[in-house]
């Protein structure tokens, strides 16, 4: 009698939209780095477009071949991109060492997570030194937050010659190039910083053995989503202060 | 408690994974297309100016979102989640197309501002 007729609306739903377990299959965690990281891109996209729309509404931008045309402590100029480029190579290869990282993980590969974990510290390391080094070189060169070479000739250098351009353009876009430049790398060099700290912290409790415990490496591809975030905004940072 | 993360673990093993082939595919991938940005700055775009005006700039903007892509669906594993997940993390982004098309069109008002 008591096994018959389970009316319909006691009945346990399986289905993933009505309570019978999690739609995105997910966890929970996972989820919400997702969820920070969607917020994290607003606030980036809302720079670099903001960056954006003021470099369209200028006569004329500081050439990106002419500002950035060294490699720090090796070449003064005429090798644009080319300091650049090995920091975009480091940032890519550290989001390589992470994926690894992640894929030891799901075969519980202790050691194997420790190894590609520390290579990944490394390359965060390498980055922050290089960006360290061009913003030396550039804070050399006159340029910070709000603050531009104080010489006109030398500001007249960062200009394409062909456009002629006043005086007083090249004061107005190279101090919002300034402060844009600064403002969007430090906001990206704050993340890779946090980033590395969070990747240490990580690699010390698969040390730990915390992980091991928990019976899961899934902490790894957490921070991991955060690394390839950076990596992703890099790779827009790298396209419109440099390639554009 | 204890036993969830565990359970979380196993659920996730039914997922297509990426394998250290795929890994180095995309790492190949991604390198290649930042060897052609390359390319098109260091040796088209110095002897080109008309190129440089035209079809530099929506190349570039092609590959990083190429790019993005890469890192986002393989990196990022989002390809491999559940297509709810991979909807709410990409109809938010769209959002961002609002902003620039809003921004484009008010920094053409601003340059008529400051002639």
């Amino acid at each position: 009698m008591s096994t018959a007729a389970v009316s319909q609306i006691d009945e346990v739903k399986t289905t993933p939209w009505s309570g019978g377990r999690s739609p995105f299959n997910v966890e929970y965690g996972k989820m919400m780095m997702w969820f920070f990281l969607l917020s994290d891109a607003f606030t980036f996209s809302s720079l670099l477009i903001a960056y954006g729309s003021l470099r369209f509404s200028a006569y004329a931008w500081p050439e990106a071949s002419l500002v950035f045309q060294s490699v720090p402590g090796l070449i003064e100029h005429g090798a644009p991109l080319v300091f650049v480029g090995m920091m975009t190579f480091i940032l890519i290869l550290s989001s390589v060492t992470m994926v690894l990282a992640v894929e030891a993980g799901h075969r519980n590969a202790r050691k194997e997570v420790v190894w590609w974990m520390i290579a990944t510290v490394i390359g965060g390391f390498m980055f922050l030194g290089c960006q360290a080094l061009e913003w030396a070189h550039l804070h050399g060169e006159g340029f910070w937050w709000a603050s531009i070479p104080s010489n006109p000739e030398k500001l007249k250098e960062f200009f394409d010659p062909t456009l002629h351009l006043s005086y007083a353009a090249q004061v107005s876009s190279a101090h919002q190039f300034a402060n844009l430049f600064f403002t969007i790398t430090g906001f990206h060099g704050f993340h890779v910083f946090t980033g590395v700290i969070i990747n240490i912290i990580i690699t010390v409790n698969v040390l730990l053995g915390t992980y091991e415990k928990r019976g899961s490496y899934l902490m790894i591809e957490k921070v991991g989503l955060y690394w390839h975030f950076v990596d992703l905004v890099w790779v827009f940072v790298f396209t419109f202060f440099y390639l554009v | 408690m204890s036993t969830e993360p565990t359970e979380v673990h196993a659920e996730h093993g039914e997922h297509e994974g990426m394998t250290r082939k795929r890994i180095l595919r995309v790492f190949l991938i991604l390198l290649g297309i930042t060897c052609i940005e390359f390319i098109i700055a260091l040796a088209i775009v110095p002897s080109h100016p008309d190129f440089a005006h035209t079809w530099a700039n929506p190349i570039y903007i092609v590959l990083t979102l190429a790019k993005a892509f890469y890192i986002v669906a393989f990196f990022m594993h989002l390809k491999f989640e559940k297509p709810s997940l991979i909807y709410s993390i990409i109809v938010p982004i769209l959002f961002i197309i609002g902003l620039i098309l809003v921004l484009t069109n008010e920094s053409h008002h601003w340059i008529t501002l400051r002639m």
